[in-house]
């Protein structure tokens, strides 16, 4: 008898394992695949190359800045508030290029003249990639803009800001992912 | 654990309403089903132990005989249902067509309400944790209750004897007394329901007549087909099993495959629309009530390329061609388990815009020189063959007027404005010349020559869709066995005919689980031709 018991013990065991595991694989999968769409924090930032429009080299990749605090910037002209960032991020990429920050600011136009007559106008000075495709904005999966990831030099995800930021909290961040001297 | 042995001789598992052999009623378990004393018997599961308290022990056990309950998958399925109409009251996420990230939008449309929604995950039920941890219990709840139910029953009916207790034959909703019945009529009961297709075991004289048992397993058929289904469900999050994602193509343009991992990529060669004719007597009446040109076809002529090296997002990718094709609606181009289908299309976009100078005095607009301007990728600069040199300044692809200031809307050349500088040969100074769709502007109103559009070249874009769907061999069979078990379960019944014989005559017993009237029938033809009339139906006599 109390080995029937053990049996019956075992079975609904295994029956609820089983059970717990599909479950747990359903609810696993379906965040995943949430998340796999967007890059959160603690991440490792995925590489990209792109053609440069305001830089010496013709292509950045991100790696080109192993090792240095990154700031990657989604933006493009027709989106206002992408506009209104791009000063401050002028202002502190002077104060905190020194400091081994930099700002890769991708952008998001089809047409790459749209890009020089702003940046002409901004007087904008941190690299631009021109992100034609889209190519980098769906690995990334951007979905709104501005979008801008801050990342460590040891290449992971400190910061996600979707949205518009003002002068302090940009430099917040950047001093977040300055690396140690 | 405590084995209840009935006086029949048979020992009954605990919790046992009625004894699997002989069907007398377990004393102390009829609160269980509701029977009482003087009432015809519960015959639900026909009587069988389905939980017992006694193994209600261990963490198992209460997990378990949760999940066992019918009330409790009732109440996961109600409340299943008022979570689902909850999240009708603001648009989903997916379908909101809001710029606007999700954890601003329900605040600032819907205030405090759209808020609580927001934060409670209502705004993508399907993808919420909780919603799908209710939809995952409301599957264990099936698997166990079924599985605590069909052995029980199972077991019972296996064991069950043709002799069954004086109580139990009483006790059921057909029941006669045949006191002057003879030997012969029992003989010829039984022949009569051999002949009905009744399967009959004797046992010193007592007769179980027994017919379409298997139509008890209907449910649990019905419920492996769902679980099934189910677990087909449940693998449509495997990207490997299922994608579905869409993608547009701009003629002319190549572009990824969304869902195949930057696999596959595709060009749109041509897009092809034809309108049925509104000049065509057949068609005239429904486009007219339609209100609009119906199209009859549209196609994208295709070409699939497949990425043949490893390169960084944002490089472009090597490719070599392995497919070409015309996708139309409902016939897709299909590569590698994945089908391409025609969804939707844009037509004319802009694609080049074409221009010619000339002086504003000319009345014959005689021109001077023509130059085209890709609106995708504008260069900035044209030079025309006798020395005019026309500098692109601005750009804007979707022109709009924001706060005074001229801007585009997009990045898509729908709505193209341009300022353009022209340099007449040997002249430092610009002449500004601003052109939108309709409008042709000279802002300081000392212009010499005047820039028009002379040519327009359209591009159409076709939308796509990319499928590959392993799940529905899952979702087909689930389905067939979940129909299976309906039918195996509604279309027959199971009845039981006992018979027990007495010092003079017998006692007949009738039993089903639906259609009494055919149960009846059957008794009817069974005691046709006997002394004995068909035994009375119990309930009907109360009511």
């Amino acid at each position: 008898m109390a080995n029937k018991k053990k049996k019956r013990f075992i079975f609904r065991s295994v029956v609820l394992a089983i059970l717990a595991v599909a479950v747990g694989f359903a609810l696993y999968s379906s965040f995943t695949d949430g998340e796999k769409a967007a890059l959160k924090e603690g991440d490792t930032a995925p590489n990209f190359k792109l053609k440069t429009v305001n830089y010496e080299k013709d292509t950045l990749a991100l790696s080109d800045f192993e090792g240095k605090g990154v700031m990657v910037n989604f933006w493009a002209t027709y989106c206002e508030p992408c506009k209104d960032e791009m000063p401050y991020m002028e202002e502190l990429y002077k104060k905190y290029k020194d400091k081994d920050v930099e700002i890769l600011a991708v952008n998001l136009d089809q047409s790459e003249l749209v890009v020089t007559r702003f940046l002409k106008e901004y007087g904008i000075s941190f690299p631009i990639v021109h992100d034609q495709k889209g190519q980098v904005m769906g690995e990334y999966g951007v979905g709104y803009l501005p979008a801008s990831y801050f990342i460590n030099p040891d290449g992971t995800i400190e910061k996600k800001i979707i949205g518009p930021l003002t002068l302090d909290r940009l430099e917040g961040y950047l001093k977040d992912i300055t690396p140690e001297s | 654990m405590n084995k209840i042995k009935c006086e029949c001789g048979h020992v009954n598992p605990e919790g046992t309403v009625l004894c699997e052999a002989c069907g007398k009623p377990v004393e102390e378990n009829q609160h269980i089903d509701g029977n009482n004393e003087n009432k015809l018997l519960n015959m639900r599961y026909d009587g069988s132990a389905r939980r017992s308290k006694t193994y209600n022990k261990t963490i198992v056990d209460k997990i378990w005989n949760f999940f066992s309950s019918v009330k409790v998958g009732v109440w996961l399925i109600a409340v299943t249902l008022i979570a689902s109409s909850l999240g009708t009251i603001f648009p989903q996420e997916m379908n909101n067509q809001s710029p606007l990230p999700a954890e601003q939008y329900y605040e600032e449309n819907y205030g405090m309400a759209g808020q609580i929604y927001y934060q409670l995950g209502f705004h993508d039920l399907y993808g919420s944790w909780w919603y799908m941890i209710l939809i995952a219990s409301i599957g264990v709840s099936l698997v166990i209750a079924s599985i605590d139910r069909v052995v029980p029953l199972y077991r019972s009916l296996k064991k069950q004897k043709p002799k069954r207790h004086e109580t139990f034959m009483k006790r059921q909703r057909l029941f006669g007394q045949a006191e002057y019945a003879s030997e012969q009529d029992y003989h010829r009961v039984i022949d009569q329901l051999k002949e009905r297709r009744y399967k009959v075991i004797q046992e010193n004289g007592h007769v179980l007549a027994e017919k379409g048992r298997f139509s008890r397993w209907g449910p649990y058929v019905n419920h492996i087909g769902l679980i099934i289904f189910l677990l087909g469900a449940l693998l449509r999050f495997v990207p490997s099993m299922y994608v579905d994602a869409n993608v547009w193509v701009r003629e002319g343009e190549t572009k990824m495959l969304e869902g195949t991992e930057g696999e596959y990529y595709i060009k749109n060669e041509d897009f092809i629309v034809e309108m049925y004719d509104e000049n065509d007597e057949r068609y005239k009446e429904s486009i007219e009530k339609q209100g609009g040109s119906v199209p009859k076809n549209y196609q994208t002529n295709a070409v699939l390329y497949q990425r043949t090296d490893e390169s960084l997002p944002g490089v472009d990718p090597e490719l070599k061609q392995v497919k070409e094709g015309e996708i139309r609606v409902n016939e897709p181009l299909k590569i590698d388990g994945f089908a391409i289908y025609q969804t939707t299309y844009q037509l004319n976009e802009f694609k080049t815009m074409t221009f010619k100078l000339h002086e504003r005095s000319d009345a014959d607009e005689q021109s001077i020189g023509e130059f085209t301007v890709n609106l995708v990728d504008p260069k900035s600069e044209y030079t025309l063959d006798n020395g005019y040199r026309i500098e692109l300044y601005d750009y804007y692809p979707e022109f709009e007027m924001k706060d005074g200031v001229p801007s585009s809307f997009s990045k898509y050349p729908k709505d193209p404005a341009f300022v353009f500088h022209v340099y007449p040969p040997g002249q430092e100074e610009p002449e500004v010349n601003f052109l939108a769709i309709g409008s042709n502007l000279d802002p300081s109103g000392e212009n010499q020559y005047k820039i028009g559009i002379t040519d327009l070249e359209m591009r159409d874009v076709t939308g796509l869709t990319i499928r590959k769907d392993y799940t529905l061999p899952f979702l087909g069979i689930g389905g067939a066995i979940f129909m299976i078990g309906v039918i195996q379960g509604m279309y027959w019944n199971h009845r039981r005919i006992w018979i027990q014989p007495k010092e003079q005559g017998f006692w007949v017993a009738g039993h089903t689980n639906k259609n009494w009237f055919g149960l009846k029938k059957d008794l009817e033809k069974a005691l046709d031709g006997t002394s004995v009339e068909p035994p009375e139906d119990q309930q009907e006599l109360k009511e």
